[in-house]
């Protein structure tokens, strides 16, 4: 049975801070620093913003650039490593919010920045054995750095949304699989605010291992070489590493740059290869192939084998903000406002 | 608010939900029972009907003294908005500076917290309004 994404829609927050001012605060080498992560600026939720309501807009925007009925919708997964309820789902949010209740099949995900494309999966599994016509998997984050830290220049929000399903397909899904070990690279205890990491190694053991590894198994299983694919898209904590990886496994960075996003709003964690996906499939035409290898840490990949379909001529694109139009809908903010958007001031009977 | 009245008031706050009445033909927004011009005659005839989210300013005030929970947020802009369906109704405008916020402006409505009975209570999500992208104008 073909499967694959019917549609898509992302959503990024208008707030931005650039490394550079976030490097003052600290006494670093903005310029260094920005030019070695290859990150610009990062996005910020606004007050009023959370990872419920970024699935939200992104779902939204997946519903109205096709004719899916959210009522045929029979699976709502929302990958995230920042739900706002660490007891009470964000997907029940979101199926209420899109339309989707009450026969649906609803759980949250969490996986670091791949319990998106985790979703995706499972989506695949339920359509595929006929037990739901479509799915909804999102990857969505308002992900936290703590002051000081590496991560802080990167850590932003953002996320995306996928129907999946198997009529009026958009991009079928060839071949799907994972790579994954026990590799405690990053993680966050329960009641705490900020994660924390294992700094160096959470390199070579363990994005580069991951990627690479999985990365291979689906050349083998689909039986591609990177010239077959017109994109090539992995997860881009930073812009340095999806370079690096891609360059690795012999993609060129024009394979890489459609999907690149990060460069202009940071990491947005499960976001972060959903909303490349988007980008490229924003400006994908039929025929052409796309490579996708997500990562999270803990740790895993999960690779598809992505071809684009015909169907997507007919999807209504221009219905919804493009990734692009969300990267240059932007305002730039100073760390003290940044510091009272994230909380990060202790008020008055705190 | 309580917890309860949150969960009633769900369908209109998450998605617009107004009501239409059968006999003729106004749709309101919050829903109602009963339709103010047929009264009696709409018992039994008034139907759900999901809003467009799409509308324009009718006015606003920009807020500058907050009331508790929204103090964070100033200024801000709270607007009157006719939606296209009809019916008028209050929100606050987001994602804009104050001073793109005018009389006439096409707006669209997005979904946002609200509010949260503290830090260990529920969040209140709901619509809120922002200038429209290019595909709604």
């Amino acid at each position: 049975m073909e499967c694959g994404i019917v549609s898509y829609g992302a959503y990024i927050p208008r707030h931005r801070i650039s490394v550079k001012e976030i490097a003052r605060i600290w006494n670093e080498d903005g310029d260094g620093l920005s030019k070695g992560l290859n990150v610009i600026e990062k996005s910020i939720p606004g007050f009023d913003e959370d990872t419920a309501t970024i699935s939200v807009a992104a779902a939204r925007n997946a519903l109205v650039r096709c004719s899916v009925n959210p009522k045929d919708i029979g699976a709502v997964y929302v990958g995230s490593e920042s739900h706002p309820y660490a007891v009470k789902p964000t997907g029940t949010i979101l199926a209420e919010a899109i339309g989707a209740t009450p026969n649906s099949m609803v759980a949250d995900l969490e996986f670091a920045c791949k319990a998106g494309t985790a979703g995706m999966q499972m989506c695949m599994g339920l359509v595929k054995s006929g037990m739901i016509k479509y799915g909804l998997a999102v990857g969505a984050d308002t992900s936290q750095g703590a002051p000081m830290d590496p991560l802080e220049y990167t850590a932003s929000a953002g996320g995306a949304a996928f129907i999946i399903g198997a009529e009026n397909v958009i991009a079928k899904i060839n071949k799907t699989l994972s790579f994954t070990t026990d590799t405690p690279d990053f993680w966050r205890r329960e009641g705490q605010t900020y994660p924390r990491h294992g700094g160096r190694f959470t390199g070579e053991p363990a994005y580069f291992r991951h990627i690479t590894s999985c990365a291979k198994m689906l050349f083998e299983a689909a039986g591609t070489k990177p010239t077959d694919y017109q994109y090539a898209i992995f997860h881009q904590p930073n812009g340095a590493f999806p370079s690096k990886v891609g360059k690795t496994l012999g993609f060129t960075p024009e394979q890489l740059k459609p999907g690149l996003i990060v460069p202009y709003i940071g990491n947005t964690y499960s976001g972060a290869v959903p909303v490349g996906l988007s980008a490229v499939l924003d400006v994908a035409n039929p025929g052409e192939r796309i490579f996708v290898v997500s990562y999270g840490s803990g740790a895993g990949s999960d690779g598809f084998d992505i071809t684009v379909t015909d169907e997507i001529l007919k999807l209504r694109r221009d219905a919804a903000p493009s990734v692009k139009q969300y990267v240059d809908r932007k305002k730039n903010v100073d760390y003290a406002i940044y510091a009272k958007m994230r909380g990060k001031i202790r008020m008055a009977g705190e | 608010m309580t917890v309860p009245r949150f969960w009633r008031e769900i369908p209109q706050r998450y998605n617009l939900i107004g009501s239409k009445c059968g006999s003729c033909g106004t749709v309101d927004f919050p829903p109602r029972t009963i339709c103010p011009h047929c009264r009696r005659k709409s018992i039994g005839k008034m139907e759900d009907i999901k809003l467009s989210g799409k509308g324009e300013i009718v006015s606003y005030s920009i807020v500058r003294e907050a009331p508790e929970g929204f103090e964070i947020q100033v200024p801000y802009a709270m607007a009157l908005i006719k939606l296209d369906d009809g019916p008028t109704l209050t929100a606050q405008i987001v994602d804009c500076e104050l001073e793109e916020v005018k009389i006439g402006a096409r707006v669209e409505a997005v979904f946002r917290r609200i509010q949260e009975e503290s830090k260990s209570g529920v969040i209140y999500y709901g619509y809120k309004f922002q200038l429209a992208m290019p595909q709604v104008k």
